[in-house]
């Protein structure tokens, strides 16, 4: 797989074990800069893991992640401090420091990593908390937030110095029908109104393929299938189609493996 | 068959003895190596003393009440039950001494520590466990912004230098404790008090050494309530079993402590 000038991400032949269990296995992606790009999979397939690869919190086994042109677990401790300053990441339940006001939560990474004199560090914290509809809220604390404030705030956190990539962790989890489309919304618009490459990691399957341009699935540790969401809705691979549409049995099963269930009734033996 | 059973079960025994071992000394190990990483993350906080004076104010003068009133309670029944043994003797007028030297030498710097230790050092652990849990220090580091030196190392910082400010707030508290019932109550010769208090009080042995307690005592419990945090599991149950760790082991390291230092420090002093 080769860069292009347009590629921000490129994953290369990626595997990761932890205590010897292969958690990815061979995984090739690549995320062109201003496209929103969904990972989706059942629980424990890797997704987490894989954001996790891409911002360097841990190393591959083997294979690569390149992001604007570096190899994320090649860099320094330094370097790769530098590297993240151009990622934001929306963690899933938010992760506003509780200890500081809105405010100050958007306002975190401007105070550490600029000189910016606080009345322009104001302005920009307003514009961005206006961006996702809460600058009213700006004074108040983490706990006097709903769900959905919360998350929005830590969207509005993630984009405080413009970066290149934004990956957004379940985003969606736990949020009522309003709040769930209003995030929605605003991951499409902030990345086409910033140019930010956006990674989703989702078990939502329908806002999802409302707002993304491409859709990778994992399962196993493997890329099952990909596509545009026009072609996923179409897609009659079994794996796909029984996610898209939510089946209880299919390639996924319903049941845990286990032995005939006649044996564990201890039916054979009487029949017999 | 009995014979091995029994072998078995003493081989088995061993082990464990074994494994735990391995395992405390390894602990023991990541807590120093994490300690010094505090130690030369400790830049930021210098820095931007801002950072340190605000957790101050959450270890220190938060702190204040607990250690106030105690103080004055332990140096109202140090001078009751000194008063009640020198009587005896008739020296009832060297109860100031035995209150300030009781409190200078001993009692302030350990029990302060002791209460900072729950006070102070429960609500770090928790305070940082809760922080990884909730994934505000993975937050963190994804900013760019490293946490043991933002979030680490100010509270270790702060509560190095609360505790013998508290300590000595603490003998303070417990003099004038000792002073409210002896003098105020009982009536024992104002003067005499004071003044016995004074001559017999040496700065160097006495309130220097307790100052170097408290110091030790400082760097000791906040380093492991700041590790104890950083560590714990970021489930409910791993926070309230970091908390209670950070209690019992800092406990039991000042009371250690308090013996070697004590040992070395009045070593030749008759």
């Amino acid at each position: 797989m080769s860069m292009t000038p347009e590629t921000l991400v490129e994953v290369h032949d990626l595997n990761f074990s932890y205590d010897r269990r292969p958690i990815l296995k061979g995984v090739h992606m690549t995320m062109q800069r201003g496209q929103v790009v969904a990972i989706m999979g059942g629980s424990g397939s890797g997704k987490t893991t894989l954001l996790r690869l891409i911002s360097g919190a841990i190393k591959p086994t083997s294979g690569y992640v390149r992001f604007a042109g570096e190899v994320v677990h090649e860099l320094n401790r330094d370097a790769l401090f530098k590297l993240r300053r151009k990622m934001g990441m929306l963690f899933q339940f938010g992760a506003l420091f509780t200890d500081l006001s809105v405010f100050d939560n958007v306002a975190f990474q401007m105070r550490e990593h600029t000189n910016l004199p606080e009345s322009m560090i104001r302005d920009l914290v307003l514009m961005k908390l206006h961006a996702v509809g809460l600058r009213g809220a700006h004074h108040l604390m983490p706990n006097a937030l709903s769900g959905g404030m919360a998350r929005r705030v830590a969207l509005a956190r993630s984009i405080a110095l413009d970066p290149m990539l934004i990956m957004y962790d379940e985003p969606f989890t736990g949020l009522d029908p309003i709040s769930l489309s209003v995030i929605g919304n605003l991951i499409r618009r902030l990345s086409d109104a910033l140019g930010m490459t956006s990674i989703v990691v989702t078990h939502d399957v329908q806002e999802s393929l409302k707002i993304v341009d491409y859709v990778y699935f994992i399962a196993d540790g493997v890329i099952a299938a990909q596509g545009t969401p026009q072609e996923v809705r179409q897609s009659v691979a079994p794996f796909v189609h029984q996610f898209v549409h939510g089946e209880e049995d299919g390639p996924v099963p319903f049941h845990y493996p286990a032995q005939s269930y006649s044996r564990d009734l201890d039916l054979e033996d009487s029949i017999a | 068959m009995l014979k091995r059973i029994v072998s078995g079960r003493i081989v088995s025994g061993i082990q464990s003895i074994g494994h735990r071992v391995i395992e405390s000394t390894w602990r023991l190990g990541y807590a120093s190596r994490f300690f010094i990483l505090v130690l030369l993350k400790s830049g930021t906080s210098l820095r931007r003393f801002n950072l340190v004076v605000r957790e101050l104010y959450f270890t220190g003068v938060l702190s204040l009440i607990i250690i106030v009133v105690s103080g004055l309670f332990v140096g109202m029944v140090l001078g009751l039950q000194g008063y009640e043994t020198l009587q005896k003797y008739g020296s009832e007028s060297a109860v100031g001494t035995l209150v300030a030297l009781s409190l200078v030498r001993e009692l302030g710097p350990v029990v302060a520590a002791l209460l900072f230790a729950s006070r102070a050092g429960s609500a770090i652990t928790a305070e940082i466990g809760l922080m990884k849990a909730t994934e505000q220090l993975a937050a963190m580091g994804m900013m760019a912004v490293d946490p043991v030196a933002r979030v680490v190392a100010p509270r270790f910082w702060a509560g190095v230098i609360s505790m013998p400010f508290l300590a000595a707030i603490f003998s303070v508290m417990g003099v004038f404790g000792g002073y409210l019932v002896t003098v105020i109550f009982i009536g024992v010769d104002e003067g005499s008090y004071w003044s016995q208090m004074q001559s017999a009080v040496d700065f160097r042995f006495d309130i220097l050494n307790g100052f170097i307690k408290s110091c030790f005592f400082g760097v000791a419990v906040t380093a492991i309530a700041v590790f104890e945090g950083y560590d714990a599991p970021p489930t409910a149950e791993g926070v309230s079993g970091a908390t209670t760790r950070t209690v019992v082991t800092s406990s039991l390291v000042i009371l250690g402590l308090d013996f070697i230092l004590t040992a070395f420090m009045f070593r030749g002093v008759s």
